[in-house]
């Protein structure tokens, strides 16, 4: 199947004007592929990490928004064991309009604003409610464990 | 558990037990006078309602279409809205016509703009070409490109907008609150824009939906769930008054149902018995089964125990009480006899087999309720295929007896109301297990003995060979109306005592 020009100007778009902190990069034999990395965002406790992510877009991309999974370990109560995010714009709130970059953005904006009323992973919800202290400092062991930039 | 709705839904005429009043014996005439005397005079009048029936009405599809318009219109004019905006406001605000007047005459722009019809930027919906565009959602540009937006502004291509519109109503199922595919825009897509832009394979599919937001959004409306029926009941019981009532609505379709909760018709008891009897017959009632017949407890913990080899000399994993297996009695008072355990007279046995009988009571007890209540729904299904099989034997009747097509419907009859009866009696077990001990049980208990030795008669006969069956007529017609008697009056005594409060539920039971 021929790939849609939304998707070609898409990642065209990616390669020319990269978002600052982020990077993705489509597989050469899947263009609907993506390879991506996201910076931990400063001032939070995944500051210093670099995490890796699948992303995805399914046939009826935009009208369905992209499927995206953590690879890298991450320890936030909105990201579960198997990398799955819990995020609004993935979700219910999609919009065609909105997209790859986009998309990414809100995952970064969502590593620095951790939301433990909309757990995705309830045990970690529940050490970020308890002891929000000790929940980012676990947060920030992970990052040096499994998020160390190569 | 559904199993048996197709037949028990086939609707049963109210007036048809009416016609024998004669057949029936004189046992119940201080009950049933007043209605006799109702019926009596004029067959044509609606039977008086029972005290175990609600009131309720029958909407087809395009009815309810005909109520939304006439609210809309109502509202419509109060507000001085168009039609269209008010049909977003009015669903938005989930058909609480009052709460909507009332907010929007209040404070109109925060009502307008929560249902997403905030005035952004001028110009009315339509398609049209624009120069410089670019769609952001397929990329696509060109001074012949179609485009649409809303009031909002947020423009794209009419392809685009159209794939939107079929993956939301198709996929998702979703019509009445769909959302301009902008980026973070709340406005929701009006009907006037839907017109313009759905494709006509499209059009069924969105109204219907339409029609079953607005049937799920008002309280007194729900869908009658028989598989492909269009019809939705109205009927005005409250949720919170469904403790004291059981309110079974029939579809113009034929199928019983609660209103309360959809299930089927679970009449005499209320719903949120019928709930925590499912939910423990899931649970447990095999387990119980297998427990009570296998396993005893331990005198001392209660650890169930099952022995499965050995001597009667037990000692208690958990425990570590010893105990015979035979009598319950503590081992030590065994001495050296323990092969023969003659120690039935002895107190700590007789003690610790009393404990023990308790403890068995309670399971003891909802197996008995169990028991009876699967029987009839099994019963249920045996008669059931028996009705399949009626069709036949009413045209074997007619060719080996010389009856006529009228003349045998009898049998129907007779059918109908063994499935009915059968689905009433299962549910009184249910009912019955969640029952404290008072004379009122009591009168309950005999109702519902009375009514399932009726059934239990009726069923018998129904089983015999078609050349006996038609020398059976008008007995099989006097058992059935007696059957429909029964259970009437089983009903209404138990409505309601129920709704006076007279009938007590074990609490945490």
């Amino acid at each position: 199947m021929a790939l849609p020009k939304r998707i070609i100007k898409e990642t065209e778009r990616l390669m020319a004007e990269p978002v600052p902190g982020i990077s993705a990069v489509p597989h050469e034999d899947n263009l609907r592929y993506f390879d991506v990395k996201i910076h931990g965002p400063s001032q939070s406790p995944y500051e210093g990490g670099v995490f890796k992510l699948e992303l995805f877009l399914p046939d009826d991309y935009p009208m369905t928004p992209p499927k995206i999974r953590f690879l890298t370990k991450i320890y936030h109560p909105n990201i579960d064991k198997l990398g799955r995010i819990c995020l609004d714009v993935l979700k219910s709130n999609w919009s065609p309009a909105l997209q790859i970059r986009t998309i990414l953005l809100s995952i970064q904006a969502l590593l620095g604003a951790p939301n433990p009323d909309d757990p995705l992973a309830n045990d970690v919800a529940q050490d970020w409610k308890t002891d929000e202290k000790a929940a980012i400092q676990t947060a920030r062991d992970w990052t040096s464990k499994y998020a160390a930039p190569e | 558990m559904d199993s048996d709705d197709e037949i028990n839904s086939v609707q049963s005429s109210e007036d048809d037990f009416m016609d024998d009043e004669d057949s029936l014996g004189e046992d119940f005439d201080a009950v049933e006078e007043p209605d006799d005397f109702g019926f009596s005079q004029d067959k044509d009048i609606k039977p008086r309602k029972q005290a175990y029936e609600v009131d309720f009405k029958v909407w087809g599809p395009g009815q309810i279409q005909d109520q939304q318009d006439k609210q809309v219109e109502e509202v419509s004019a109060v507000i001085g809205q168009p039609t269209e905006s008010t049909a977003i406001l009015l669903r938005h605000a989930r058909w609480n016509k009052e709460r909507l007047i009332e907010s929007y005459m209040d404070k109109r722009d925060e009502v307008l703009e929560s249902s997403g019809l905030s005035e952004d930027k001028e110009g009315s919906a339509s398609i049209t070409k624009a120069d410089d565009f670019m769609c952001d959602i397929c990329c696509e540009d060109g001074k012949d490109l179609d485009t649409f937006a809303m009031k909002c502004g947020h423009r794209f291509c009419v392809n685009c907008y159209r794939t939107y519109l079929a993956s939301k109503i198709r996929d998702e199922g979703e019509a009445a609150r769909i959302k301009c595919p902008g980026e973070g825009c709340e406005r929701i897509v009006d009907s006037k824009s839907l017109k313009l832009l759905v494709t006509e394979d499209l059009k069924d599919r969105y109204h219907e939906l339409l029609t079953r937001t607005y049937v799920d959004d008002m309280n007194n409306l729900k869908w009658c769930p028989a598989p492909d029926c269009t019809y939705a009941v109205e009927c005005g019981v409250k949720q919170k008054d469904l403790t004291k009532i059981v309110p079974t609505v029939t579809c113009s379709c034929g199928h019983h149902f609660c209103f309360g909760c959809s299930l089927n018709d679970h009449q005499p008891a209320p719903c949120m018995l019928v709930k925590k009897w499912m939910k423990k017959c899931e649970d447990d009632s095999e387990t119980a089964n297998w427990i009570s017949a296998n396993t005893k407890e331990c005198p001392k913990c209660h650890s169930t125990i099952e022995k499965n080899g050995g001597c009667n000399h037990m000692t208690c994993r958990k425990c570590r009480h010893e105990f015979c297996w035979m009598c319950m009695g503590v081992w030590s008072e065994h001495g050296t006899s323990w092969y023969n355990c003659n120690r039935y007279e002895e107190k700590s046995g007789s003690d610790a087999r009393d404990a023990q009988a308790k403890s068995r009571q309670s399971l003891e007890r909802y197996l008995h309720y169990y028991n009876r209540y699967a029987n009839h729904e099994q019963s249920a299904k045996l008669d059931k295929d028996i009705y399949l099989k009626t069709e036949k034997k009413m045209t074997q009747l007619q060719s080996s007896s010389n009856m006529s097509w009228i003349e045998v419907q009898f049998l129907q009859e007779a059918s109908q109301a063994l499935q009915q009866c059968r689905q009433t009696l299962k549910w009184t077990y249910a009912f019955a297990y969640y029952l404290a001990r008072n004379n009122l049980t009591e009168i309950f208990e005999d109702n519902q003995k009375d009514l399932e030795m009726a059934v239990e008669n009726l069923s018998e006969m129904f089983e015999k060979s078609t050349d006996q069956l038609a020398g059976l007529k008008v007995e099989m017609l006097d058992k059935t109306s007696y059957c429909k008697r029964r259970r009437i009056i089983l009903l209404n005594d138990t409505a309601e005592n129920l709704k006076s409060g007279m009938i007590l539920i074990i609490p945490n039971s």
